[in-house]
């Protein structure tokens, strides 16, 4: 797996006004790697997000994934929203192997995903349940499970954790380490949390707003077992106010 | 970055704010919340039985000529007669088959066009705006060209009940679509669904409540436009024998025949909410 992201520009035009959304994005992800971008909200996060899941057009530059250029959404980019994207009619089991439903899966294949992937995440008493009956953190696991099922080669999240408190958003980012540890994905993820991006990451980019660029990429030099007493360390603490102090940088004029 | 905010005085002050106000408990007032089951059908079963009550105490009272308004007995008594003779069960037939046949076939053609006039800008495009000129001109109206294209059997009958109900129902489905967070469209692309699959296998599904609920909303209409059939012409149904009755100043069995319709209503109004409780779990309240 390689994700590249080259010279990629977005703009909107609202109301006669042109918004530079994304200038001169430039990233790259490799197999295995978990990657977050971080930035303030307007710093145009989610429109690279939507633009790696092919959501999304960009006005330049381009996306590859193993060297083939994105030019529309597929399974080989799972996405994970910021919202809850649960199909409420159907079951937490239904829910997750509905890709390889959607992919032409036999029914056993089907079950048998669905069952390892419930294991993963720890909810297989939760089989039966719709989702409305489920809390959003129980949400969020079925909609990582959801995207893990359809075997994509990268999964893309967008503030997956935003909707949750304080407590289980740490109990996530923990469950989302292991997983990540578990199954060998390569992930790509976006957050405004300055914390959660260095207690995820191997490699952070910092984006700044108007116009959404990448400020600069930093590697994450902490032990690959991120627990507590690695939140509580020093080191995590300096990766944090740096990541802070270039978050509050003014923008250089004509950069 | 951003500039402080500067406050330049306090606040300006409320003059006599009084005591603070609380919101005092409610069981008969309460919004947005269920009523202890009990009350509910206490309630429910107010509803019918005051207005009852009421017509039992005016028409006993002499107020009012038996002439114009026949006693609840004597009306029972009236769909009693009209039962025994055989003539109800006849008029109720021909009028719900007519009513079947005319929803039916709205409904056949409201929900894939509904659903594809949400689903697609293109398609709504296409199909609103004669959609939406259509829908304004009033059903009845259409009776005099129904008679003389398809004469007076049951065809403009049933005719007459599918062009009233279909476009209604089309555009309460295409609106139902509306309701689909974007987002759930998007998450099926990004686990290799295709438009086909989206169509048929989430959103059809989703807004499958909506579709029931207006199915059920607009049998009321269905209902207005076959009475209004048998009127002009028939020689049987629940109209038509409304329009009899009138003629032999039997108000007794025009009571009769309006009960007897709303009876039948609220009966097909409550078969569709059986439906959406069983097909439809995840989107009623437990
Ligand atoms: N469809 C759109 N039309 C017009 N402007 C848009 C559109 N989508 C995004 N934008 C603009 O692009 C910029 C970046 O938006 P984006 O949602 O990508 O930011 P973000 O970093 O994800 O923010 P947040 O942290 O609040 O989610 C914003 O200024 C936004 O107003
Ligand atoms: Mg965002």
């Amino acid at each position: 797996m390689h994700l590249e992201i080259k010279h990629l520009y977005k703009q909107f035009s609202a109301r006669g006004n042109t918004i530079v959304a994304l200038k001169d994005i430039n990233l790259h992800v490799e197999t295995g790697e978990l990657v977050c971008a971080v930035g303030a909200s307007g710093s145009g996060k989610s429109t690279m997000l939507r633009i790696v899941a092919g959501l999304e057009q960009p006005t330049a530059g381009e996306v590859l994934v193993d060297g083939q250029p994105v030019i529309g959404p597929g399974a080989d980019r799972g996405m994970v929203f910021q919202s809850y994207t649960l199909y409420p009619w159907m079951t937490v089991e239904e829910n997750i192997s509905f890709g390889l439903k959607l992919q032409g899966a036999s029914l056993a294949d089907r079950f048998e995903q669905a069952c390892y992937y419930m294991g993963v995440v720890g909810l297989s008493q939760f089989a039966k349940a719709l989702p409305r009956e489920l809390s959003g953190g129980m949400k969020q696991r079925v909609a990582i499970a959801r995207a893990l099922a359809s075997q994509p080669k990268i999964l893309l999240m967008d503030e997956p954790f935003g909707a949750l408190d304080v407590q289980t958003r740490e109990t996530m980012q923990g469950f989302l380490i292991d997983l990540w540890q578990n199954t060998g994905t390569t992930i790509l993820t976006i957050t405004h949390d300055v914390e959660e991006a260095v207690f995820l990451s191997q490699r952070v980019y910092v984006m700044s707003a108007r116009p959404g660029t990448i400020r600069q990429e930093l590697v994450i030099d902490l032990p690959a077992d991120r627990n507590e007493a690695v939140r509580r360390s020093s080191t995590f603490q300096d990766y944090r106010y740096a990541i802070l102090d270039l978050l509050r940088q003014p923008v250089a004029v004509g950069a | 970055m951003s500039d402080p905010v500067l406050i330049p005085h306090d606040p300006p002050l409320v003059r006599n704010p009084g005591p603070a106000r609380m919101l005092r408990p409610s069981v008969f007032w309460q919004i947005a919340e269920d009523l202890p089951p009990r009350l509910s059908w206490i309630l429910m079963a107010l509803s019918i039985a005051l207005p009852l009550v009421l017509w039992a105490i005016v028409a006993s009272s002499g107020l009012v000529k038996s002439l114009f308004l026949p006693s609840p007995a004597q009306v029972v008594t009236a769909i009693h007669r009209l039962w025994v003779s055989g003539a109800l069960p006849v008029d109720i037939q021909s009028s719900l088959l007519r009513i079947m046949g005319g929803f039916a076939l709205a409904t056949a053609i409201a929900i894939p066009l509904g659903t594809l006039m949400g689903t697609f800008a293109s398609i709504r495009s296409l199909m609103e705006p004669i959609v939406g000129i259509v829908r304004y001109m009033p059903a009845t109206a259409f009776i005099p060209l129904l008679i003389l294209y398809f004469g007076l059997g049951e065809l403009p009958k049933i005719l007459l009940v599918f062009v009233g109900t279909l476009f209604f129902n089309t555009l309460m489905v295409m609106d139902s679509v509306k309701f689909i967070p974007k987002e759930m469209i998007e998450a099926t692309y990004t686990l290799g669904g295709n438009r086909w699959q989206v169509l048929l296998q989430v959103i059809l599904p989703y807004i499958m409540p909506g579709i029931i609920d207006t199915c059920r909303v607009n049998m009321a209409a269905a209902w207005n436009l076959v009475i209004v059939s048998e009127l002009v012409a028939a020689t049987e149904g629940l109209g038509r024998r409304i329009s009899v009755a009138q003629r032999f100043l039997k108000t007794d069995e025009i009571f009769a025949g309006l009960i007897i319709i709303g009876a039948i209503g609220l009966t097909i109004d409550i078969l569709f909410r059986l439906l959406l409780r069983y097909a439809c779990r995840w989107s009623v309240k437990a």
